[in-house]
């Protein structure tokens, strides 16, 4: 292991943890809920086709749905049961989607998957492995993993990072997997590895957690052998220390260049998560169905880490967790640095879902915005170098379609500028309407 | 079931959690800052710096919320920036003006010079070293010569009432420009004294710069609480101590550094005028840039200025100059160039 903290020089910001709420408690699974609802459109790419229909009879781990073209994931039954409805449900980030409906057949016995010898599997057997259990990047936008591990034969690719970094506060989902079942993120990564030919593998984890590390640390010790060298660097607590561009430079010191995928300076980076998930496509053949989220904020009762069934609705959780607290101000699906508000509980828990919080008044910050007053901590806190104080001037001058000139597309939308604003100015807003008027 | 609840939580755009800084709190905290000056103002020139520093704040104020009024803009007087304005308007004027030269001052500061610009953030120019250099050139007489001995008795109501006009006196740098260091030093004493009497704030000079010793501690509580950075007041203290070494003597190389600096506005100008967010550069480099602009004008307006003192004016002139040095500075960009915009 690393001792020196690796980190990015450039930007950054500490916003409170607050993962005390969560990081000892051991994930628990969610008893089956009496329905889910699946979207059938979780992720980047094509929605998918329904291959089933209303009153079939259905396993946990059957297809549901696939991409008739183009980008896209398979998506699978999380339960067991008789499809409800196929039809259209509320989408955590569009407004809607197609959705199936499955009704749980509580006396279903669970699907049992045992492990194979995945070291007989060709490359592509591996990749059509992954890619029939429906791998997506679960720790962002959900790009599919079989692509994103079959990138372009000039892309010369020398480093596999696995990202543990869960730079974003609140959530320890990650933390936890890497805790309990080190050993399969480390399967998951060996298996990375020989899909892509290479034998270098760093894993990113903030020192904050320390556990984490050392059992990770052991992991990758016992996997590593004279061909693949894994290895754990503890990373300093700054956000957006997991951001993908920076965790590449903190570990690599090599920066994607602008509009640039981190395969042009060589490097693949994957969630944990996404690592186990793959050990478990191709180790146990099992699709990706059920996930760890973190349950948490001071507007649950009973903050938790659980493992869930994809399309498990909100307020299942919630019921199961003992309800919300009177002073619930806001629901944040995601992270509280980039995850996104929701209005109702009547949204499923999609393949990319990692927490859902329940923030009461005093986490959150509602303060009107102000002018800007040119203070300048904007641009120190931004880990991109750009300047979202010009865009935020522009955009209220009405003048949103002249800020390519201050980066506005290199922007990933990390809110460290929002965060650390004094006069509160909405400025991940003003950039999100910038991008849709700006001329690249 | 959760449709009927959602009129409850707040929906907005992420990041949902925010740093604890707000304007309020900065600005409430410089003002803390200048208020140790003010206190020690009323032993060194009478209580009278204490009147005329409330009615400087007080028309601020009340400029703030009648130019938002009539402007049809939100009344923000709580955040405290016109707070500043006031104080920073009567720490640059001489202990013993008129009370009612503040209030023309503050007029001019916060209704023109903020107000009439675009209110605050699009004020091009520091507020009070406008209403400074308005009072300068419309009553130069009072501005230049309501200079008081500092008191030593604690007798703080000395100036207080008729015949304070004949006990004026002139500001260090008045008499080093026109008569020498010989002269300074035999009114003030030996140098080890004019050093130890100038760093507390004993000396002649405006209401709230003499005290190089409290605003130095509130200049530095500010880094500390990292609502300014050194940037700009090392720059511009540096600068100023450098170029009086090398052209304040009679010949190159020997002029007092240490006098330059702890005589006139250079401490309150460099941590709490030249730092203003709004009128100074946003990106580092431009603020290194701009602090030695400002130590520049303010020794050449000192050598050869008509005027003995030149820290307003140099943080006017380079206020002037700051959007260019933003546009100029941008910060440096993460992404290398490969897919830059075309
Ligand atoms: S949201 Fe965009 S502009 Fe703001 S700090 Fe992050 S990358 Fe920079
Ligand atoms: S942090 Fe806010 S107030 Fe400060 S420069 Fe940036 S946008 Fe303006």
């Amino acid at each position: 292991m690393n001792q020196t903290l690796l980190t990015f020089p450039k930007g950054g910001v500490h916003p409170p943890e607050s993962k005390e709420l969560t990081e000892h408690l051991p994930v628990e699974p969610l008893p089956l809920p009496e329905e889910v609802e699946i979207l059938l459109h979780q992720h980047f790419g094509a929605p998918c086709k329904s291959l089933v229909k209303k009153k079939d009879e259905i396993m946990e781990g059957d297809l549901l749905g696939e991409v008739e073209a183009g980008l896209g994931a398979s998506i699978h039954a999380s339960v067991s049961g008789k499809v409800k409805n196929v039809g259209t449900s509320a989408h955590p980030i569009s407004v809607s989607a197609p959705s199936v409906t499955i009704q749980t057949d509580p006396v279903a016995k669970p699907r049992e998957y045992s492990p194979g010898d995945w070291k007989a599997l060709s490359k592509d057997e591996i990749l059509g492995r992954i890619k029939s259990a429906g791998i997506v990047g679960i720790g962002g936008a959900g790009f599919p993993t079989h692509v994103k591990l079959a990138p372009p034969p000039e892309a010369k690719v020398d480093t596999l990072i696995l990202n543990g970094a869960e730079c974003e506060p609140y959530l320890t989902c990650d933390h936890r997997l890497m805790l309990e079942h080190p050993e399969q993120v480390v399967e998951g990564a060996k298996i990375i590895l020989s899909v892509l030919g290479i034998d270098e593998c760093h894993i990113g984890i903030e020192a904050n957690k320390a556990d984490a590390i050392e059992a990770m640390a052991k992991a990758a010790r016992d996997a590593s052998s004279n061909g693949t060298r894994i290895r754990v660097d503890a990373l300093k607590v700054k956000y957006p220390q997991g951001s993908e561009k920076q965790l590449i430079q903190s570990i690599t010191g090599r920066r994607v260049p602008g509009f640039g995928l981190p395969f042009d300076v060589g490097v693949i980076v994957q969630n944990v998560g996404t690592a186990r998930a793959i050990y478990e496509a191709v180790v146990l053949n099992k699709p990706l169905y059920e996930k760890v989220i973190t349950v948490s904020g001071r507007g649950i009762q009973r903050p938790a880490n659980l493992l869930v069934r994809i399309g498990t609705r909100l307020s299942d959780i919630v019921s199961y967790l003992g309800g919300t607290k009177p002073d619930l101000a806001k629901v944040v699906m995601g992270g509280p640095m980039m995850g996104f508000a929701i209005p109702t509980l009547d949204v499923p828990v999609t393949k990319t879902t990692s927490g859902v919080l329940f923030l009461t008044e005093d986490e959150i910050d509602t303060k009107p915005h102000s002018n800007c007053i040119r203070c300048g901590w904007c641009l120190e806190a931004c880990p991109m170098g750009l300047a979202p104080n010009e865009i935020g001037i522009y955009v209220e001058a009405g003048r949103a379609e002249d800020t390519a000139q201050f980066g506005v597309f290199e922007c990933f939308e990390c809110g460290c500028c929002a965060f650390v604003c004094p006069a509160k100015r909405p400025l991940v807003q003003f950039i999100r309407l910038a991008k849709m008027k700006a001329k690249k | 079931m959760a449709l009927n609840e959602s009129a409850l939580w707040t929906v907005s755009v992420s990041p949902h959690v925010k740093s604890g800084e707000s304007v309020e709190k900065i600005m409430w905290t410089v003002v803390a800052c200048l208020i140790p000056p003010l206190i020690l103002s009323i032993f060194i020139f009478g209580i009278q710096t204490l009147i005329i520093t409330l009615i400087s704040v007080g028309s601020c104020v009340a400029t703030e919320a009648i130019s938002q009024k009539l402007l049809h803009r939100p009344v923000t007087v709580r955040d405290g920036s016109a707070v500043i304005t006031g104080l920073l308007l009567a720490y640059i004027i001489p202990p013993g003006v008129p009370y009612w030269l503040p209030v023309l001052g503050s007029i001019m500061a916060i209704y023109v010079a903020k107000h009439l610009l675009g209110g605050i953030g699009f004020n091009i120019f520091n507020p009070a070293l406008i209403g400074r250099a308005f009072l300068l050139a419309t009553f130069p007489v009072a501005m230049t010569s309501a200079w008081l001995p500092p008191i030593r008795d604690a007798s703080i109501f000395k100036y207080m009432g008729p015949g304070v006009d004949a006990v004026s006196t002139a500001t260090p740098l008045y008499i080093l420009k026109h008569y020498g260091i010989g002269a300074v030093m035999e009114k003030f004493g030996s140098m080890s004294t004019i050093y130890a009497d100038f760093f507390v704030g004993w000396r002649p000079g405006c209401i709230g710069e003499t005290s190089t010793l409290l605003l130095l501690v509130g200049g530095i509580f500010l880094l500390y609480k990292g609502y300014i950075s050194w940037h700009i007041p090392i720059s511009t203290i540096v600068t100023i101590a450098f170029l009086t070494w090398i052209f304040g003597g009679e010949k190159l190389f020997t002029g007092n550094p240490l006098l330059a600096v702890l005589s006139g506005g250079v401490i309150l100008g460099a941590f709490f005028m030249a730092t203003d967010y709004v009128t100074s550069p946003s990106q580092k480099t431009g603020q290194l840039i701009f602090g030695a602009g400002v130590g520049a004008l303010t020794v050449l307006i000192r050598l050869k200025g008509g005027y003995p003192e030149g820290v307003c004016y140099a943080i006017l002139l380079m206020n002037g100059v700051s959007p260019a040095l933003d546009a100029w500075f941008k910060p440096k960009r993460f992404a290398p160039e490969k897919g830059a915009i075309k």
